[in-house]
């Protein structure tokens, strides 16, 4: 507890870089709850693809540390391009392949979180399988470097060295966490006033309230899904980078513990809700960080899942409990 | 047709799958002799250990020993030729039971090398003991592992009871630290070899944390080491969590001596940690390649690299096996043979004491200098 309060700053800022992180993805289960009711488990697996295309870009570019300003712009700005478009064309592959058959097949919804959960294996043994892929179509000795080990860790060159900006409580922020703090909310500043003011974003409050009236009214059912699957990756992809910059290794499972706490960072703000998704994960990087001060870091996992219950307790939809549909404009 | 080529697809994929795992143990051992003598038992030796996932490169530097083991073997008795069996656990303790069952039921396997880990060994050496099929571990170094009264359990390398006290000596004596701050992984070995580091250090350990396998994450563990002031940190774990621990340490700015055991002595810790594993100090009852110039040699000529952690415990542990082999052992004869066994390998005298322990035991200490892994000579 003492280490708690004397570090206070520490943890805290430390929380936040990775609640950041899980905010941003929490948003990709949000929507797509809101417009579908439906727990898109394959999302952890749109994030770890972003992971890969952001850290194969690095590599393309010949990112290395101690590069410029001017250079490492244009390296985090491509890794943004390369991961909100891998994660992006996931999303709305995962979308065509994995449940618009089935939606036009009126299936109920539990066949659609089997397949749910088919697509994530398939796509995480998809990429923890590509030295076997390269080989198999002949292009090993090109790609090697990029597919090498495909079962183990990728670590990323260490474009952006931390540096520390200012200090607070005896805590040096660097330069990594203001630019993941501030990216992140930035972004889903973005994406709020895109949902809120946008005809698309229109589009995906009326299906989320209303298909059918929505569908009465001229909204292309389809087309929304798709928009929405597609932020939901774009916003995947951005989490991805922020990963990268912070975290900086990866691995074909690196999805699977991210994803569900994401999940249960949009299930905690009140899943379907937006803004709840932002408070959720930054609530429960926090929580995880404190708990692992006082109690251990073995118990991260268990202090963030017993919050959740608690809250589930006590207010069943989640803390702004509101879902996307209901949501006034 | 659609509904064929649903079916047909994943077939071809885990066909695909199979056939290269095959050709990976097929293309260094020689497939069965064909007819052979009437005498020829036709036998087989197992490896038991991660050969896919992330500890891969840890089962796959014991399966080059093994092989080349192989080769030698059947070099000299081309009539009667061994062939090397594949049990992949990946390392993890569940898929261990089943695997040693498989082994078990294959009665020409007459000796397993490994498991590889401590946590697959606890698991399922028990099946072995039960089963009477010899295992020789060229890597697991949880002490406790010798403690279960395990008939058929031999080690062809130290313990941790031994590395654990070296790492804390070269703590103590070479890094010269007086704050340490101790993590482990909650795993078998990991755990088992920082208690062994704690209780050693006594009041100089200033602070502990207990970190998850899988975990990316290491924040809060990095605000407890920095805000400790330790100018060391001992890890038991392995390298998958230790490349991004280290990684995140460096980016915090902690400038200690970080220092780990066996686990984290593979190549991709560097290739991920990169610029932040430099200086890192590795503890190993493995011996350096330099040391068995001839089998360096040897190994190096079939792989082109140097011999690596555990090749050649690996390398030894199969000719043990195979020597009993020669000598006309089947499974059930096979334990007494290697208890009985006392003869110079590559890495040490090869002999174990009535709990199946290395009689001849050796710590070294390696360093990360210019991203490879040197040895820095004997912890004595």
């Amino acid at each position: 507890m003492q280490n708690l309060i004397d570090n206070f700053f520490a943890y805290t800022i430390t929380g936040l870089t990775i609640g950041a992180v899980y905010a941003l993805v929490a948003l990709g289960y949000t929507l797509v709850y809101g417009v579908l009711r439906l727990i898109n488990f394959a999302h952890s697996e749109v994030f770890m693809y972003g992971t890969f295309a952001a850290l194969w870009v690095v590599m393309l570019l010949g990112g290395r540390p101690g590069a410029g300003v001017g250079q490492v712009i244009f390296w985090v700005a491509m890794m943004f391009v390369a991961a909100m478009a891998m994660s992006g064309f996931i999303a709305v592959l995962l979308e065509r392949v994995a449940y618009r058959p089935l939606r036009k097949r009126n299936a109920p919804p539990l066949i659609a979180l089997i397949s749910a959960i088919g697509a994530s294996f398939v796509l995480a043994e998809i990429m923890g399988l590509r030295s076997r892929i390269t080989s198999w179509v002949g292009l090993d000795d090109n790609l090697r470097d990029y597919v090498r080990n495909s079962r183990n860790n990728a670590g990323m060159p260490t474009i952006i060295a931390p540096q520390p900006i200012f200090t607070i409580g005896g805590y040096h922020v660097t330069n990594v966490d203001v630019f993941v703090i501030v990216g992140a909310i930035a972004i889903m500043v973005l994406l709020d006033q895109f949902v809120k003011r946008s005809r698309l974003g229109r589009g995906i409050r009326a299906v989320a309230m209303d298909p059918e009236s929505a569908a009465l009214m001229g909204v292309n059912r389809d087309r929304v899904i798709q928009v929405t699957f597609l932020v939901g990756g774009v916003m995947a992809g951005a989490a991805a980078v922020f990963y990268m910059l912070k975290i900086g290794i990866t691995r074909y499972d690196a999805g699977f513990i991210l994803g569900v706490k994401a999940f249960t960072a949009a299930v905690l703000g009140g899943i379907g809700n937006l803004r709840g998704a932002l408070l959720g994960g930054f609530i429960l990087g926090l929580a995880e960080n404190y708990g692992s001060a006082v109690v251990g870091s073995q118990w991260k996992d268990v202090v963030a899942f017993v919050l959740l219950i608690l809250i589930l307790l006590f207010r069943p939809t989640g803390l702004l409990g509101e879902s996307l549909g209901k949501a006034r404009a | 047709m659609r509904s064929t080529l649903k079916f047909a697809v994943p077939l071809a994929v885990a066909a695909l799958a199979l056939g290269a795992c095959g050709t990976k143990g097929g293309d260094t051992a020689t497939p069965p002799a064909s007819g052979g003598a009437a005498a020829c038992g036709n036998y087989k030796i197992g490896m038991f250990g991660a050969l896919t996932g992330p500890n891969a490169n840890l089962g796959i530097y014991i399966q080059n020993g093994v092989n080349l083991a192989l080769d030698d073997y059947n070099k000299k008795h081309a009539d009667c030729k061994v062939t090397l069996e594949n049990y992949d656990s990946q390392g993890d303790p569940t898929q261990a039971p089943a695997l040693a069952k498989k082994a078990i039921d294959d009665k020409k396997v007459v000796g397993i090398v490994g498991p590889a880990f401590s946590g697959e060994s606890k698991a399922a050496d028990p099946a072995f003991n039960e089963a009477g099929l010899v295992t020789i571990t060229p890597s697991a170094t949880n002490p406790k592992l010798a403690d279960n009264g395990w008939k058929t359990f031999f080690r062809a390398l130290g313990n941790d009871a031994t590395q654990g006290p070296a790492a804390s000596k070269y703590i103590k004596d070479t890094v010269k630290s007086t704050k340490t701050f101790v993590i482990d992984d909650a795993s078998e070995y990991g755990k088992g070899l920082a208690d062994i580091v704690r209780s050693d250090l006594g009041a100089q350990v200033i602070g502990n944390d207990t970190i998850q396998q899988k975990q990316t994450d290491f924040s809060a563990s990095v605000t407890k080491v920095t805000s400790s002031g330790a100018d060391a940190l001992f890890f038991g774990g392995y390298s998958p969590e230790a490349a991004p621990l280290i990684k995140q340490l460096r980016d915090a700015g902690w400038k200690g001596t970080f220092v780990v055991a066996d686990g984290v002595k593979d190549q991709s810790f560097i290739d991920n940690a990169k610029d932040a594993a430099e200086g890192t100090i590795i503890t190993c009852p493995c011996v350096p390649a330099d040391v068995a110039p001839d089998f360096q040699t040897a190994y190096k000529a079939k792989y082109n690299e140097d011999p690596n952690t555990y090749s050649g415990e690996g390398y030894d542990s199969a000719t043990i096996l195979l020597d009993g082999i020669a000598a006309g052992k089947d499974r059930a004869s096979m334990v007494d043979f290697v208890k009985a066994y006392d003869k110079k390998g590559v890495t040490k005298q090869l002999k174990f004491d009535a709990k199946g322990e290395s009689a001849d035991i050796k710590v070294f200490a390696y360093k990360v200098e210019g991203g490879k892994i040197v040895s820095v000579g004997e912890i004595k």
